[in-house]
């Protein structure tokens, strides 16, 4: 089923969680809501399950209006951060308390009852601990069991709250995969909530990135990696390095270097320019199109290796990425000079530097 | 090997169980055996005629059928009392909250005088039941009335931190199940605070028993009708009957310890459903 958000806002006293946010989740897609703690995201899960109210707004789930409907007929499914798993009831209960509370002429008989939860027991691969008390299981168990009891009111919509929140990376990393996995045979339109921007790139078919209430890009992971549509975007999602410079002539010139750039918007003034690690490439001949800058540090382990760089003009500190093999081949040493060379700018004007998440800039927000 | 195979974890439980069986000894088991050995001075048939007196009988059915049911208003209401207290914030809340635990400090005495007052046939709410021909003050409803009013801090103070830690998510979880706000109470809230709800309930069960000071105000003391177990004692024991007296307490004892018994029992049973371990 499709679901639409339009223009809803949502104020807690002074502090504004959610300003004019227009989305369409289309039907079978899995979408994440990514963005830093207290960017509104799990807000506007919340609002779409029904758990909140919005101040002003609509909610249409399969183009239906849904905004007054309580939450218990929404046929919404979902997966609260820690589980909420209801303690005094075994797993099974826990999964068969949806079928349960129906009303009684839509109530499966105590046969059905089994069967279903039997079913999605199976499904999520837990079926030997159908018997055991949620006091009982590890948290991926837990996590999973908590999918289970969504499911099983067969929600027209699956959301999930930090699904992963508050498991281990060994865990997290597993869960995630399987996760992906039950999507693609379920196909329930499903919305999950994260602040890992690794989480959103690898297991979403869209990722939605927010901060501060509002909504900064939505596409596809890819778009959405490449083409970053404002600084504080690129910023979150994967580390980047951040030169600040002018814009003339159509080329961004900082540090030493005149560097062509993906998006030049302006004809001419300051910019901040955008360089992601693995976007450097390393050469010891000088090149106009070069940032001459001394190596600090090499960290060589794990499959790419770590390069700690300052420019030499203005002493900013760089990183590069670069696979172990290249390294190699370079036999490069601490307190070298080396030239490097950008392989795609991203261009912000400078004024958006002030919303940045990451590299904390001068300005505070 | 075998002798580290059996040590435990947890160090010192030969020292505090020692110390915990000395404790109880001194304080309440000892004390508690002289009502025996006291008991022991009369013959089997003295003590029959004690505790099978019509008088002792009408009193025992009193004080613990006036305890039992003081305790089940005050489960249900003070249930009610704790969720206000946690679930909703309201201007006044702090000073509802102090309120709740007058009871406890207020010596007995004085409740019972200002109940027998205000319940009386020209007391305040006295004078609108008498019309009615509803008598409270010195019939067994005073009791009952006197026993709600000392008993109700303890389910309150039971329940209230259990229900604090209970998050919403767990009612916001029944909901989007599809489950009604009367199910979700039912199903989910209740069942967590269970526990809890049980040890009030004895706790106001165990104090109303034992309650004297508010109860002889209001009850009005008739033989047969009004006149609670402890009174009786008392009564004995100002006509220098000690053996009497103590006769009627080995009685009213060894019921308590019954029903408190059950009801730790009971108590166990929810909560081990509520937590199984492996």
């Amino acid at each position: 089923m499709s679901i639409r958000v339009e223009n809803i806002d949502k104020r807690f006293g002074a502090f504004t969680a959610l300003n004019d946010v227009t989305l369409d989740f289309r039907t079978g897609e899995l979408t994440a809501l990514l963005g830093p703690s207290g960017c509104g995201k799990t807000t506007l899960l919340r609002i779409i399950a029904g758990l909140e109210t919005a101040d002003s707004g609509r909610i249409l789930i399969a183009g239906e209006e849904t905004s007054d409907k309580p939450v218990r007929e929404r046929q919404v499914g979902f997966v609260f951060q820690h589980y909420a798993l209801f303690r005094h009831m075994s797993v099974f209960e826990n999964v068969a308390f949806g079928l349960r509370v129906k009303p009684r002429r839509e109530r499966p008989g105590e046969a059905g009852i089994r069967r279903r939860v039997m079913e999605l027991l199976d499904l999520v691969q837990l079926a030997w601990l159908a018997d055991r008390m949620p006091a009982q299981l590890s948290g991926g168990q837990r996590q999973r069991i908590a999918l289970a009891r969504a499911l099983a009111v067969e929600p027209q919509v699956l959301l999930l709250d930090e699904p992963f929140g508050a498991l281990d990376a060994k865990v997290r990393k597993e869960l995630r995969g399987w996760l992906r996995q039950l999507h693609e045979t379920l196909h329930i339109t499903s919305i999950f909530v994260t602040h890992d921007q690794e989480e959103a790139l690898e297991l979403a078919d869209r990722v939605v990135v927010m901060n501060q209430g509002r909504i900064e890009q939505a596409g596809p992971p890819q778009t959405v990696y490449e083409h970053p549509a404002n600084a504080f975007v690129h910023g979150f999602l994967g580390a980047s390095n951040i030169l600040r410079g002018t814009i003339r002539d159509g080329l961004f010139h900082a540090e030493g270097a005149s560097l062509p750039a993906r998006n030049i918007h302006q004809s001419g003034g300051e910019a901040i320019a955008y360089l992601r690690p693995h976007e450097l490439a390393i050469a010891r001949r000088p090149d106009p199109a070069g940032i001459p800058a001394e190596i600090r540090r090499i960290l060589a382990f794990g499959a790419l290796a770590r390069i700690e760089l300052v420019t030499l003009a203005g002493r900013v500190p760089l990183e590069v990425e670069l696979p172990q093999r290249d390294l190699a081949g370079l036999a490069l040493n601490p307190g070298e000079t080396v030239h490097l060379m950008p392989q795609g700018v991203n261009l912000f004007p400078s004024a958006e530097a002030a919303i940045l998440p990451k590299p904390v800039l001068a300005k505070a927000g | 090997m075998a002798a580290t195979a059996s040590r435990r974890v947890l160090p010192g439980f030969g020292l505090t169980l020692g110390f915990t069986i000395l404790y109880l000894s001194l304080i309440v088991l000892i004390p508690l055996s002289a009502v025996f050995v006291k008991t022991a001075t009369l013959s089997p048939e003295q003590i029959w005629a004690q505790i099978s007196a019509p008088r002792a009988v009408a009193s025992y059915r009193l004080t613990f059928g006036a305890s039992l049911l003081a305790a089940t208003v005050n489960a249900v209401f003070g249930l009610i009392l704790a969720w206000i207290l946690v679930r909703y914030s309201f201007p006044g809340k702090k000073l509802v909250d102090a309120l709740i635990d007058l009871p406890f400090a207020l010596p007995t005495a004085v409740a019972g005088i200002a109940l027998a007052a205000i319940y009386a046939k020209n007391g305040w709410i006295g004078q609108f039941l008498e019309p009615h021909g509803i008598k409270i003050a010195f019939t067994p409803a005073g009791i009952l009335v006197a026993l709600i009013f000392i008993g109700l801090p303890f389910v309150v103070r039971t329940v209230q931190p259990v229900l604090q830690d209970l998050d919403a998510e767990f009612e916001e979880a029944a909901a989007s199940l599809g489950a009604t706000r009367w199910q979700s109470v039912t199903r989910v809230v209740l069942p967590a605070i269970l526990p809890a709800l049980t040890t009030g309930f004895a706790l106001a069960f165990a104090r109303a028993v034992g309650e004297y000071g508010s109860v002889i105000f209001i009850a009005g003391n008739m033989p047969l009708v009004s006149e609670i177990t402890p009174l009786i004692i008392i009564t004995k024991l100002e006509q220098y009957d000690y053996a009497g007296a103590t006769a009627i307490a080995t009685v009213m004892l060894l019921i308590s310890f019954a029903l408190l018994l059950v009801i730790n029992l009971l108590q166990a049973w929810s909560a081990r459903r509520g937590r199984k371990e492996a």
